[in-house]
């Protein structure tokens, strides 16, 4: 097995752990952190697909490292703008977990 | 470069206009941050009719020459990305510049200049991401690079989340937070969709996509992935658990934008992904369960639409359900004997259902916010004396509904004609069944409220809140373009 196939597996198994963790545990932080794992599967997939497409002598094909660092950019925010939504969530009396209202459908809410 | 060697490499001469209709919103954002709480409504709301402006003059000239292209830098594709609009880019554009001004104009009343002793920080906030999420939208319905698309998903996301949570109750904090976790699951997946057809072609452009893509499983697993995140972020069922209580507990300025606009941009990238990237993609199978995804939205949104008490409830599962006939145009819109998807009627019904609906559902919250400010409360059992003492905003929600229901001339009337006859011509029975049953839940849900409308006061009424007249006159407007947009296909 050479590295680039190993790391492709790790990417492949990242992402699977960090899905598994998304959909089964109702604790929020949890699932944010479940993400950035998805997150870093995908972007070390990215690195896979650069180095694949690397020409002959060169360490790795530039576009999707371009993207990847946008990427990274993009996955920080959302994590940040999730934990700030966290916060004030718990701040608000809410609680930091999703399992009371995973079946909101018909429920009675107050007018807004 | 020169702007003649860019010309040279397929970018149009109008294409600037591209640029403007992305930047503008931008820019306005930034002077809206700049100007701090106590100006924001203001550069916000100066900054609608530019914005109108400029994409009004994308969809004259996308009217003359048919399509506008913009190499951004002056590098053509693949070395660079481009911006591309064409029919549908125009109309997208159209009717997120009227309902973004619509909404706009709407939210002067709760977001409006701070007065004395206010905090202008939710208004600060609703205008910021007013302008984000345009500018997001724009960029979806420009972008012709799947990586570009990805961006414009996110800032989608981050201008639309704040717009669920304006007021910081915790019960919005938390239909906020589950709707972020849906859309960054989403985008993710379509991350992993765009990364593994870049290993495979080698570029990211939609055109160039076209040429090089091959069925196989690298471009099966890319595409499902990619389609997969999408419908999550445009909430067709099943994948719908997040929309009812975002949209509803948003303002109603905020949840019109979110229901008639932000749903449609991921709805858009699903579209330029099957119809642009991977148009021989498609297998009659995958198409026909897509089909069925949208048309199981059809009937349990509609369904659970019946059952709700609370009219935002009842109009946010009503868009659960509109949702779902934009996706019947993947099963009509598929060629059996040629294996590919064909831009036709299917196509032109899919479009026209998102621009009606756009109109209709931004007015059907506007009406229904007036609604619940006039009686200081939304349920449905308690509307009775509502024909009486809010007439405009009662007629506008009906209008809205008359064009939900698809009666003519209105533009959900066109929409769904073009679907129906997309189903007869290809012989695809069971999806006009499922067309016309949804076209009857809608008029029984919408029957409903009015009938208890018309009703007499039930209980001794409490005081009725007073209304501005401008303000019921912005759910008018729209719902009277949404009744009327289906003449403009008659006219030459």
């Amino acid at each position: 097995m050479n590295p680039t196939t190993l790391f492709g597996l790790c990417g492949a198994a990242l992402v699977g752990i960090g899905l598994y963790g998304l959909l089964t545990d109702p604790r929020l932080l949890r699932k944010i952190i479940a993400f950035n794992l998805v997150g870093s599967g995908v972007f070390l997939l990215f690195g896979v697909v650069a180095r694949r497409g690397a020409d002959a002598g060169l360490g790795g094909d530039p576009v999707p490292q371009a993207l990847v660092i946008t990427g990274i950019v993009v996955a920080f925010s959302a994590t940040a703008l999730a934990v700030a939504l966290l916060l004030r969530l718990h701040d608000a009396g809410g609680g930091a977990t999703l399992d009371d209202g995973a079946d909101s459908a018909g429920k009675d809410r107050s007018p807004s | 470069m020169p702007p003649t060697e860019a010309l040279a490499a397929g970018a149009s001469a109008g294409g600037g206009w591209l640029v403007a209709s992305i930047a503008w919103p931008i820019i306005a954002l930034l002077l809206v941050i700049a100007g701090g709480e106590r100006l924001a409504a203001r550069v916000g709301v100066l900054a609608l009719p530019i914005g109108l402006a400029i994409a009004a003059a994308v969809a004259l000239q996308v009217g003359g020459s048919g399509e506008l292209v913009y190499n951004v830098g002056g590098w053509a594709p693949p070395l660079g990305i481009a911006l591309r609009a064409d029919g549908l880019s125009a109309a997208m554009l159209l009717v997120t510049a009227i309902v973004a001004g619509g909404s706009g104009i709407y939210a002067l009343a709760d977001f409006g200049p701070p007065r004395a002793g206010s905090s202008g920080r939710t208004s600060l906030a609703f205008w910021a991401s007013l302008l984000g999420a345009w500018a997001a939208l724009n960029l979806a319905f420009l972008g012709n690079d799947l990586f570009n698309l990805y961006v414009a998903l996110e800032m989608l996301t981050f201008a639309a989340v704040p717009l669920v949570c304006l007021d910081g109750r915790a019960e919005t904090l938390k239909a906020a937070l589950r709707y972020l976790l849906y859309a960054l699951v989403g985008s993710v997946l379509y991350l992993l969709g765009a990364v593994l057809l870049y290993g495979a072609y080698g570029t990211l452009d939609l055109g160039l996509l076209a040429t090089v893509a091959q069925p196989g499983p690298a471009t099966w697993a890319a595409a499902a992935l990619m389609t997969a995140g999408l419908l999550a972020k445009t909430a067709l069922f099943p994948l719908h658990l997040w929309l009812p209580p975002a949209h509803a507990g948003a303002p109603p300025a905020a949840s019109a934008v979110l229901s008639a606009l932000v749903v449609k941009g991921s709805f858009f990238i699903v579209l330029r992904l099957w119809f642009e990237a991977l148009p021989g993609l498609g297998s009659a199978a995958a198409m026909q369960l897509i089909g069925l995804l949208g048309a199981g939205a059809i009937l349990y949104g509609s369904a659970l639409a019946l059952r709700q008490t609370r009219l935002k409830l009842l109009v946010a599962y009503s868009t659960v359900a509109q949702i779902g006939y934009l996706f019947l145009v993947f099963p009509l819109a598929f060629d059996a004997a040629s294996g590919r998807l064909a831009a036709g009627a299917a196509l032109m019904g899919g479009l026209l259902q998102a621009v009606s609906h756009a109109l209709a559902k931004a007015a059907m919250f506007m009406s229904a916010g007036l609604i619940a400010v006039t009686l200081g409360h939304d349920r449905i059992a308690d509307l009775g004396g509502l024909a009486r003492a809010r007439p405009t905003s009662l007629l506008a929600f009906a209008l809205a509904g008359v064009s939900l229901v698809g009666l003519p001339p209105s533009g959900g009337f066109a929409a769904k004609w073009l679907l129906l006859s997309a189903a007869v011509a290809t012989g695809q029975w069971w999806w006009a069944v499922v067309i016309v049953l949804g076209g009857l839940l809608t008029g029984a849900y919408l029957v409903l409220v009015l009938m208890r409308a018309l009703d007499e006061p039930t209980a001794p009424a409490a005081p009725l809140q007073p209304v501005a007249a401008w303000r019921e006159a912005v759910p008018l407007v729209l719902a009277l373009l949404a009744v009327f947009m289906g003449l403009a296909g008659v006219l030459p």
